[in-house]
């Protein structure tokens, strides 16, 4: 042991190879992802070989199959993606700033405040948009509700944003139970499903995926930030990170995100908290990677498990909340048995 | 170049830890800050790495508040092991370790090859080259010191502030930090550290802050300071002196 140990530096950059790895892990989920999707449009209540599902998706091919692509199932894929990745992202994002690896993106209550707004919507007879709308103003009075609470409270103090945001959680928890109990019969099964994460009423993907990107470009931007917070605020900050600045912004995506994916299909349980886990254990941990690897899985595990809720019952539709535990525990514990 | 504290009251709630302290630390100086518990050892060196804002008082780098320099630059010049960290790390050590890199920046897609030779370097200095690619989790508690002290030392600061450095880790490892930190200071870094081995200070700081429970101070060439008098009155305990190979070393006394 001395001040100035020497090491051969080629050695030393040979083992680490940083970046390398998460390449190609990327790689491979990439593809998973891409397959995913080959699947999401190939089955369904009619299968499509995959000549037939590919010249439909180039424009060409029989008018059925063009109307099953492109009207009913990519619309469908894509949005079920869209919401993956947002909530494992946020998920991801939480973890970290309330460092604590049981926050999931619902944690805050912007789903809860979400759930309360629809809910009330279906109550009161409306439908289609309007349920949209309310779900949307729902979700941003809890955003709302949650920031002006925690900034109020002497300065920023993540544990209190926490609490927070259980408190509101809570109260929209009562809310909903009230609602349901309210409720007719007849709109109870819709109520149900839109609680388990259902997409069969996502068909316009495109703004989850502008908030995907702008969600992912903001976390990658603060993942150096991220990584040095693991450590705590104190340390973080003693490396040059600007930590109120940093919990500010990934709290804002973090909260966007969620938003986004509820807006889409409900509250799909399981991904954002379990997602992110499986890539820690799987060894990715510096947030550069972890970040959109995140993405990429949480994606592809509600496509899969939207196709799988699609057909594995036909014409039974299953809600997807309820099949993404189904694919993603037994992965999760597979990797819990074989890490140290 | 100096990093100094001038006219500085640090308080926690309900007590005034120190009052109008003014303390200089310059390049090539190793000064051990000892005392009793809560006598305002960490909370000197949170406000001397500008991460508490003393309630009175300022903390000069080179001649202005540590608040007008950028928060980065700040980092590059100085750093600090805390008593505490977050121990819920999930990566390898070599990971752990290159998160002292930061405020020196890394190329896209955080390729820092320069870091991590400089990490390796860092690594075996303390002692972890078996474990460099290991989980941070399954470090002991003295081992996962290491790995702090190797993360400051990858950070490169000007002025390393260390508050205890030396818990958790056996006798060699003891010894050979306080050589490396020593050696650091004799190649024109500044270190200061809070002790509770007033031996430890007396071999190899040549600067010491006593920091009494009265809020009094006592600074000097540590020759000086460390007196068993003076060193009897700071822990309030009965000291026996045994001969050193220099200046005479200090332990509890039975009686």
């Amino acid at each position: 042991m001395s001040a100035s140990a020497e090491r051969s530096p080629t050695a030393a950059v040979a083992a680490a190879r940083p970046g390398r790895r998460p390449l190609a892990a990327g790689l491979v989920l990439g593809a998973a992802a891409l397959a995913a999707l080959a699947a999401a449009l190939a089955f369904g209540s009619v299968d499509l070989p995959p000549g037939e599902w590919l010249s439909a998706l180039a424009g060409g091919g029989e008018a059925t199959a063009r109307e099953i692509v492109w009207s009913l199932r990519a619309p469908r894929a894509f949005a079920a993606f869209a919401v993956g990745a947002l909530l494992a992202l946020a998920g991801a994002l939480l973890q970290v700033l309330l460092r604590n690896p049981l926050a999931d993106p619902y944690i805050l209550g912007v789903s809860g405040g979400a759930a309360v707004g629809a809910l009330g919507a279906m109550l009161a007879g409306l439908s289609g948009l309007a349920v949209h709308g309310a779900a949307f103003a729902g979700a941003c009075a809890a955003a709302a509700a949650l920031f002006a609470f925690a900034l109020r409270l002497t300065g920023w103090n993540i544990h209190r944003v926490l609490l927070a945001g259980v408190g509101i959680a809570a109260g929209a928890g009562a809310a909903v139970s009230l609602i349901l109990t309210l409720a007719p019969a007849g709109q109870v099964h819709g109520m149900l499903f839109w609680l388990m994460g259902d997409l069969s009423g996502a068909e316009q993907p495109l703004a989850g995926w502008v908030a995907l990107a702008a969600a992912l470009a903001c976390a990658l931007a603060l993942a150096p930030g991220l990584d040095a917070l693991v450590l705590g605020p104190l340390k973080a900050r003693s490396l040059g990170v600007a930590v109120t600045r940093t919990q500010a912004i990934a709290f804002l995506v973090a909260t966007g995100a969620t938003v986004a994916a509820v807006m889409l299909a409900g509250s799909v349980g399981f991904v954002g908290l379990v997602v992110p886990h499986l890539l820690r254990l799987a060894g990715f941990s510096a947030h550069r990677a972890l970040l959109p690897l995140a993405a990429l899985a949480g994606g592809t595990l509600v496509v899969v498990a939207d196709t799988l809720a699609r057909t594995a019952a036909a014409p039974l539709e299953f809600p997807v909340g309820a099949l993404t535990a189904l694919v993603g525990v037994p992965m999760l514990l597979l990797l819990l048995a074989r890490s140290r | 170049m100096t990093l100094a504290a001038r006219d500085v009251t640090l308080t926690v709630p309900g007590r005034t830890l120190v009052a109008g302290l003014d303390l200089a630390l310059a390049p090539g100086q190793c000064c051990a800050i000892l005392g009793r518990n809560g006598a305002g050892k960490s909370s000197l060196l949170l406000a001397l790495a500008g991460l508490g804002r003393p309630a009175a008082g300022e903390i000069l780098l080179d001649g202005a508040p540590l608040a007008r320099h950028p928060r980065r630059r700040l980092a590059q010049r100085l750093g600090i092991l805390l008593q505490h960290d977050v121990e819920d790390f999930w990566g390898s050590v070599l990971e752990y370790v290159l998160l002292g890199r930061l405020p020196h920046g890394a190329g896209p897609l955080g390729a820092d090859p320069e870091g991590v030779v400089q990490a390796y370097g860092a690594i075996g200095a303390v002692d972890l080259e078996t474990h460099a690619l290991q989980s941070y989790r399954t470090l002991s508690g003295g081992e996962r010191q290491r790995a702090r002290i190797a993360q400051l030392l990858v950070q490169s600061p000007d002025y390393l502030l260390l508050d205890e450095p030396l818990s958790h880790l056996d006798l060699q490892h003891q010894l050979a930090l306080m050589q490396l930190l020593a050696g650091l200071a004799r190649s024109g870094r500044a270190v200061a550290m809070a002790l509770h081995e007033p031996f430890w200070a007396a071999r190899f700081c040549d600067a010491a802050l006593l920091m009494y429970d009265s809020g009094a101070v006592r600074h000097g060439a540590a020759n000086d300071v460390l007196t068993q008098e003076n060193l009897e009155a700071l822990y309030r305990c009965r000291l026996e002196a045994v001969a050193g190979a220099g200046a005479p070393l200090y332990f509890p006394g039975t009686h």
